[in-house]
C-alpha cells in the first residue's frame, strides 16, 4: 500500500442520502418501483434532486407519514397496506416493489421487513415486495444501491455454473461493451447484477466470481461472499488504468493468459490514449479538490492524477472500506490526502486556502464556490453518465475537462494564467 | 398516509430556510439529517444563487440516536454562532428530528447568547412549505419587535402628514423562491415612488434583523403575498395598529385598485384612473384587432392561492377569456379562492394531487391552462398550451431578464406569456379562414408540434376505424366524408358535439346534414 495519508473528520455534511439512488436504479429495473415511506422531505428531496418533472410518471413514488401514521404502529402498517393496494391497481405493470425505508421510518421503527412479508404473501406469483433502507441517518447517497441489491439477495435462485458475475448498475452501453470484450477473451458466461429486468435475477453459487463495477456496494459483496461467491479483487473500471487492471484480475480468475488480455485491449487503450491526449492538454497540472459525495472519489482521483496529470489536493469521500478500495489506493500517487466523513464548512476552509482549479462536489455547493470563482463539477454526474471502461475513458476526462474548457472560454483572467 | 408522485410543496423546515436564506445577517440551525441538506441546490441551481443557504444542518447519524443528540445540537450551534456570528439565530428540526424531540430551540435559548434566538416549531407530518414560511416570519417579526408592542402608540396612517415628509410603507412576503418576486419587488416599489410613497423596508428578501426592527418607522405594510406575510401582517396591526393592504396588484384592474387601497389607506388624492391604465400596453393590445381571436377562449387555472385569484381576474376582466376551471393547492388560502370561482360559477378545486388537477382539467377541455410546472406536462401530455403562473419553482421560472407578474410591466409580461402559447392572432384568424385550403388539413404542424399533430392523428385514425360512436350512433359515408373536412384542430370538438346532438335528437344515424343541423345548434 502506498504511503496514502488518511483522515477521518465528523461535523455537518452536505452530502445526498440513499434515496437519491432510487432514480438510477428506476432507470435500471423498469419493471420495478420504489416506494419511499417517508416524510414531505423524502418526497421533496427525489422530486427536487432528481428533476422528477421531466418523468410526469415516475417509477418511483412516496408515502408520506402524517401525524395519524406517528400515534400507533399498526395503524402505519394498515396504511402502508392501502397505499400499495392503490399503486399497484394503477401500475399493474410493476413486477417489483421496493418498500424504501427513510430517516422517520428508521427512527419510528417502522418494520417494512414484515411488511414486506405480509404483501408478499398477498401478492404471491404477481408482485414481488422487498424493502431496504436508503435513510440518511445510514447511508450516503450511492450506499442506496447496496442497500437495494442486498435486498435482492435472497430472492436469487443457486447455480454451481462457472460464470462472472458483473455487480453495480452499469449504463446498458458500457454493459454491452463490457460483456463483448469478455466474450472476446473466453468468458461466455455473464450476467449482471442488478438485470435490467427486476424479476431476472441471476443464479449465484461458489462457481459465480464476482467483479465489482462500483466500489459502495460492501453490504452485497459481503453477502455475496456468505452465499459462497469468489470476489475478485481489482481496481474499478475506471480510465485506461483501472479498466486494464479491472480486465486482468478477472481474466486471472478465469485462468486467462495475460497475452490473451494484453492482444485484445492493446488497440482499445491506442485509441482511448489518443482520444484522452486534448483532455490532458487541458488537465495537466490543474490542482484538484475532491469533496465528498458519490464514493466514487478515490477512482477518480487515481485516474485523474495517473492518466491526465492532474495533481490532488484532497481527496473527500464519505465512507471508506479500505478492504475493497486495497487495489485502487495502491494505485495513488504517494502522500494523497484522504479525507473519509466531513464537516462541510471546515473542508470548504480548506478549498479556499488551497486555491484548487476544480472542486468534484455535489449540486448544493457547485454555484457558491463558482461564485467564489472556483470551476466545478458534480459528483452526480458520474452516477448518471457512462464513465466506466476503457471505450469511456476520454468521456470521462471530458467531464472534467469541460468547465475549465469553459473558464478558458469566458475568462480572460484564465487565458492570462496559461 | 398519502401516497405521491410528486407534490407542490415542501416540508415546512424549507419554508423557513425561505425565510431565512432571504435575509442578511441571519443563520437557521437545522436539526437534521444529512439528507436533508438537499433542499440547499433548490436555492443554488434553481434560483442559480451564488451564496449557500445560511443553514447549518445537525447532520446527525443512527449512530447518535443511541448517545447524546442533543449534545450534538448545541455543538453546532455554538460553531455556527461563532461561524458566521448572526445578528439573530433561528433554530428548528426538520421532520426527523422532530421525532427524536431535542427541542434544539429550548437548547439554544439555554446557551446564553447575546442575541434574539428564535425557536421555530413547525410541525412536519401536518404542515407544509408555505405555512413553515408564513409562521417563520412571523415568529422573526415577533420576536424582534415584541418589546417595543407596549412602549409604543398605535400608529395613525396618516403619521406621515404630522411628521411632514412623505408617507412610507413596508412591502411585506416576497421571499426566495416565490414567484418572480425579484421582479415584482423592483416593480411596486417603482408605482409607489411614482406616487410619493416611500419604501421603508422590503422583507423578508433583503432585510436584516435591523430592518425588521424599523418595520414600526412605517405608516402601513403592503401585503404582497398573502401566503407568506399575512399573519406577520395581522401581528403588526394587532400590536401596532399598522394597517396592512388586501389587494394583490397583478393585473391593471388589481393595480389600480391597490394604488387606490394604498392611497385611501394614507389619506393621499388618487391619480387620473385612465391616466394610470396608459401605463401598461395589456389594455390596448387586449382591446386591439388582432386579439379578436381571445374572445371566449376557454382557460383552465391552477397554482398558489395568489397568483390563481389574480389570474381568474384577468382572464376574465382583461383578456375576455372564459374560465372553466379553476383551482389551488393552497389550503390556507382555499376560502378566497372557493369565493372567486363562486363568482365564475365554478368549484374551485382544492388539492395537492396533480393527478386530480389532471382529471379536471381533461374534463374541462380548456384551450389554455394557465398553471405550475406540473400542469405545465399535464396540458403537454394532453395536447393544450400552457403557461406557468405559479410556484413551486423550476428554473426557468428564475428567468434572466425582468419580468414581474405585478404592475404595469407585470401586466405587459403576462400579456406576452399568456398569449403567445396559443395561437397567435391572425395566424389563427388565417386558418379560420381558409380552413378549406388543402394546407389546413390534416397534418397541419402548428407551432404546438407533434404533440398537436397527435392529437388530430388519433382523431383522425378514430374516425378511419371507429365506424360507431360509443353510444351506438352510426356515422353514414356522407357524415363521416363532411367530418373529414373539419380542420383536424376542431375536428374532435365537431364530432363530440354532433353526437351529443344527436343523442339529444334519437337520431340513430349521423349524415351530413346531421352535422351541419349540429353546427347551427350548437352556434
Amino acid at each position: 500500500m502506498s504511503k496514502v495519508e488518511f483522515n477521518k473528520e465528523t461535523g455537518p455534511r452536505e452530502v445526498f442520502c440513499g434515496l437519491t439512488s432510487i432514480v438510477w436504479l428506476h432507470r435500471r429495473m423498469p419493471d420495478a418501483f420504489f416506494l419511499v415511506v417517508g416524510s414531505r422531505t423524502c418526497a421533496h428531496l427525489i422530486q427536487s434532486a432528481a428533476g422528477v418533472m421531466i418523468f410526469a410518471e415516475p417509477r418511483f413514488g412516496t408515502a408520506i407519514l402524517e401525524e395519524k401514521d406517528l400515534a400507533g404502529l399498526a395503524d402505519a402498517h394498515e396504511e402502508l397496506d392501502r397505499v400499495v393496494n392503490d399503486l399497484i391497481a394503477r401500475r399493474p405493470e410493476i413486477k417489483t416493489l421496493f418498500l424504501v425505508g427513510s430517516c422517520p421510518s428508521e427512527v419510528i421503527k417502522l418494520d417494512l421487513a414484515t411488511v414486506a412479508e405480509k404483501l408478499n404473501k398477498r401478492f404471491l406469483g404477481k408482485v414481488r415486495f422487498v424493502n431496504y433502507s436508503g435513510s440518511g441517518i445510514e447511508t450516503t447517497f450511492t450506499q442506496g444501491e447496496d442497500g437495494a441489491l442486498k435486498a435482492l439477495i435472497p430472492l436469487m435462485e443457486s447455480s454451481d455454473e462457472e460464470k462472472l458475475l458483473l455487480v453495480g448498475t452499469l449504463a446498458n452501453n458500457v454493459e454491452d461493451r463490457f460483456k463483448k470484450i469478455f466474450r472476446n477473451l473466453g468468458i461466455s458466461n455473464i450476467e449482471s447484477f442488478p438485470p435490467r429486468q427486476s424479476t431476472e435475477l441471476p443464479k449465484i453459487g461458489k462457481n459465480t466470481k464476482v467483479l465489482l463495477t462500483q466500489p459502495y456496494l460492501s453490504d452485497t459483496v459481503r453477502d455475496l461472499k456468505h452465499l459462497g461467491c469468489e470476489i475478485i479483487s481489482a481496481p474499478f473500471p475506471l480510465g485506461i488504468e483501472g479498466s486494464t487492471e479491472w480486465f486482468l484480475s478477472a481474466a486471472k480468475a478465469f485462468k486467462i493468459s495475460e497475452l490473451k488480455v494484453h492482444e485484445i485491449i492493446s488497440p482499445l487503450i491506442n485509441r482511448a490514449k489518443l482520444a484522452l491526449e486534448s483532455h490532458k492538454e487541458i488537465l495537466k497540472g490543474k490542482r484538484l479538490f475532491l469533496l465528498p459525495e458519490s464514493q466514487l472519489e478515490i477512482s477518480l482521483a487515481r485516474f485523474l492524477h495517473n492518466e491526465c496529470e492532474m495533481d490532488l489536493i484532497e481527496v473527500g469521500t464519505p465512507y471508506l472500506n479500505k478492504d475493497l478500495m486495497k487495489e485502487e489506493i495502491n494505485l495513488l500517487p504517494d502522500n494523497t490526502k484522504i479525507v473519509e466523513g466531513q464537516h462541510v464548512e471546515k473542508q470548504l476552509d480548506r478549498v479556499r486556502e488551497s486555491n484548487p482549479d476544480l472542486v468534484v462536489c455535489g449540486m448544493g455547493l457547485a454555484n457558491p464556490l463558482e461564485a467564489e470563482g472556483i470551476s466545478t463539477k458534480w459528483s452526480i454526474e458520474m452516477v448518471f453518465s457512462p464513465i466506466h471502461g476503457i471505450d469511456q475513458a476520454a468521456d470521462l476526462a471530458g467531464l472534467f475537462s469541460k468547465p475549465l474548457r469553459r473558464n478558458q472560454i469566458l475568462t480572460s483572467k484564465t487565458l492570462v494564467r496559461q | 398516509m398519502e401516497l405521491t408522485l410528486w407534490t407542490y410543496e415542501g416540508p415546512p423546515h424549507v419554508g423557513a430556510m425561505r425565510i431565512a436564506s432571504s435575509m442578511k445577517d441571519i443563520h437557521y440551525v437545522l436539526h437534521a439529517p444529512q439528507g436533508d441538506t438537499y433542499a440547499d441546490l433548490l436555492f443554488t441551481m434553481i434560483e442559480r444563487r451564488g451564496q449557500r443557504p445560511p443553514v447549518t444542518y445537525t447532520t446527525f447519524q443512527a449512530r447518535d440516536l443511541g448517545g447524546d443528540t442533543a449534545e450534538l445540537v448545541k455543538k453546532n450551534i455554538k460553531e455556527s454562532v461563532e461561524r458566521f456570528k448572526p445578528k439573530t439565530l433561528l433554530v428548528g428540526e426538520s421532520c426527523t428530528a422532530e421525532l427524536i424531540q431535542d427541542q434544539p430551540g429550548a437548547l439554544a435559548k439555554g446557551m446564553g447568547f447575546d442575541m434574539p434566538i428564535v425557536n421555530l416549531e413547525l410541525p412536519a407530518y401536518s404542515k407544509k412549505e408555505n405555512w413553515g414560511a408564513s409562521e417563520t416570519f412571523y415568529q422573526l417579526t415577533r420576536t424582534l419587535l415584541k418589546e417595543k408592542v407596549s412602549s409604543s402608540e398605535k400608529i395613525s396612517p396618516l403619521r406621515w402628514k404630522e411628521l411632514g415628509r412623505r408617507p412610507k410603507v413596508n412591502i411585506l412576503g416576497p421571499s426566495l423562491l416565490g414567484f418572480r418576486c425579484r421582479d415584482d419587488v423592483i416593480e411596486i416599489q417603482r408605482i409607489l415612488s411614482e406616487q410619493g410613497i416611500d419604501t421603508n423596508v422590503v422583507a423578508p428578501l433583503g432585510a436584516s434583523p435591523d430592518d425588521i426592527e424599523r418595520l414600526i418607522d412605517a405608516e402601513i405594510n403592503i401585503c404582497l403575498y398573502q401566503e407568506i406575510a399575512e399573519a406577520s401582517c395581522e401581528w403588526l396591526r394587532r400590536n401596532f395598529g399598522m394597517e396592512f393592504t388586501n389587494t394583490i396588484p397583478i393585473g391593471i384592474k388589481n393595480t389600480i385598485e391597490f394604488i387606490n387601497e394604498v392611497h385611501n389607506k394614507l389619506d393621499l388624492p388618487m391619480t387620473n384612473k385612465e391616466e394610470l391604465e396608459h401605463k401598461s400596453k395589456l389594455p390596448w393590445y387586449s382591446k386591439s384587432v388582432d386579439s379578436n381571436y381571445l374572445t371566449g377562449k376557454r382557460v383552465f387555472i391552477f397554482g398558489d392561492g395568489t397568483h390563481a385569484i389574480a389570474a381568474a381576474k384577468i382572464a376574465k376582466e382583461e383578456l375576455g377569456f372564459e374560465v372553466v376551471g379553476l383551482g389551488t393547492y393552497s389550503r390556507e388560502m382555499a376560502r378566497q379562492v372557493r369565493a372567486t370561482a363562486k363568482e365564475l360559477n365554478l368549484v374551485a378545486l382544492i388539492t395537492n394531487n396533480y393527478l386530480e388537477v389532471e382529471d379536471a382539467m381533461k374534463k374541462a377541455a380548456p384551450e389554455l391552462v394557465l398553471g405550475t410546472q406540473m400542469e405545465r406536462h399535464s396540458a403537454k401530455r394532453l395536447g393544450i398550451p400552457c403557461s406557468v403562473i405559479s410556484t413551486p419553482m423550476h428554473v426557468q421560472d428564475v428567468p434572466a431578464r425582468y419580468s414581474p407578474q405585478m404592475g404595469w410591466e407585470g401586466a405587459n409580461v403576462i400579456f406576452d406569456d399568456w398569449v403567445h402559447p396559443l395561437m397567435m392572432g391572425l395566424e389563427e384568424h388565417l386558418i379560420d379562414m381558409f380552413k378549406h385550403d388543402f394546407e389546413f388539413v390534416d397534418g397541419h404542424q402548428s407551432h404546438l408540434g407533434h404533440t398537436a399533430t397527435k392529437t388530430g392523428d388519433s382523431v383522425n385514425s378514430e374516425d378511419k376505424e371507429d365506424k360507431n360512436s360509443k353510444e351506438g350512433i352510426i356515422w353514414t359515408e356522407s357524415g363521416r366524408a363532411e367530418l373529414t373536412k373539419v380542420p383536424f384542430f376542431v375536428r374532435g370538438k365537431v364530432k363530440t358535439n354532433t353526437e351529443k346532438y344527436a343523442i339529444l335528437r334519437g337520431i340513430p344515424e349521423i349524415s351530413d346534414e346531421t352535422l351541419y343541423d349540429a353546427k347551427a345548434y350548437f352556434s
